[in-house]
């Protein structure tokens, strides 16, 4: 399969949940799991340990998780970049 | 799928370290080793981990109208095996439970054992089946990467039902409720897992399929097509 199509194929998967549920809150499912807990144990659940630190904000939040996907994309663009270019010296050297 | 920090009772949090520390710890040795005997598997190691940084980062909408997140350890898994897969999870789940307080350090042996282990060990031997049986390559990675995927909720599903069961109906009561929220709505995620990992692997054959023979991951004709 070409790649193009396979990327085609991602943005379809991920555009169809909006059609099929347009109202959707579109929450963590693992809030959803602390409400299933708080459920099943009558609510008398309480977590025995917090987080040792947390980010103070959701914008700090977003921004580490932003900051996790940029270092591994630095790290894949640049084996697919190195390789392709390498791969390519070495073609025109082999000429 | 993370299991958020607390939310594990005893004996159920130190059970899952006892199960999941010494995995990592082969891991590691299992690393040291690859690598000594081909330094060159270095830059696929930093890939392999560097991929599931990116996708477990990314939480997408599913249909079930929630948002979760994939991976990426098909393509470890698939390189390495889930030794050394589960060493690279071990420590995006490290950084996901101290800088974003998602996960936590109390459940950070169990969630190893679903998304580094167990996971990715189904995921696994779909590929080994999959290389048995000759299937496309393209097929055998999307299937790896896919089941690789919903394993891991499927497990995470299990580690709540059996810490949490039900007051009516038990464990399995539980069960079926944690397997809606988490599996059900992982199943679109696991499709796009699976095609981005086809992607990812395809732009690997095609430019480092020299290091997938040697690692034995592919065979020596099939350097050239990747169609």
């Amino acid at each position: 399969m070409k790649t193009p199509i396979i990327f085609l194929l991602i943005l379809v998967v991920l555009l169809v949940p909006f059609i099929i549920n347009e109202n959707a809150e579109w929450g963590g499912a693992d809030a959803q799991a602390e409400v299933a807990i708080s459920e099943f144990t009558g609510g008398t659940y309480e977590p025995w340990f917090s987080p040792i630190w947390e980010p103070p904000s959701g914008e700090i939040e977003s921004l580490l998780f932003s900051l996790q996907a940029a270092l591994g994309a630095i790290i894949v663009g640049y084996f697919i970049g190195y390789h392709k270019g390498k791969n390519s010296v070495e073609e025109v050297q082999a000429r | 799928m993370h299991i958020m920090e607390g939310f594990l009772p005893g004996p159920w949090w130190y059970l899952w370290f006892v199960f999941s520390v010494p995995v990592v710890g082969y891991g590691l040795w299992r690393m040291k080793k690859v690598v000594e005997e081909n330094p060159n598997v270095k830059i696929l190691l930093a890939l392999a981990g560097a991929f599931v940084f990116v996708l477990s980062s990314l939480k997408l909408p599913s249909v079930t109208g929630s948002c979760s997140h994939p991976t990426g350890t098909g393509l470890s898994v698939i390189l390495f095996g889930p030794s050394v897969t589960a060493l690279l999870s071990s420590i995006v789940l490290l950084y996901q439970a101290l800088l974003l307080a998602h996960g936590g350090l109390t459940t950070w042996g169990a969630n190893v054992a679903s998304m580094g282990i167990l996971g990715p060990l189904v995921g696994w031997l779909v590929f080994i089946a999959s290389r048995k049986v000759n299937l496309n390559m393209n097929l055998a990675v999307f299937l790896t990467a896919a089941v690789a995927d919903l394993a891991t909720y499927v497990v995470t599903s299990i580690q709540l039902a059996v810490a949490f069961p039900a007051a009516t109906g038990g464990v399995l009561t539980s069960f079926k409720a944690f397997f809606v929220i988490f599996a059900v709505t992982q199943v679109p995620l696991a499709i796009v897992e699976g095609l981005v990992t086809v992607v990812i692997f395809k732009y690997l054959v095609e430019l480092r399929s020299d290091l997938l023979v040697h690692m034995n991951v592919i065979k020596p004709a099939e350097e050239v097509s990747t169609e």
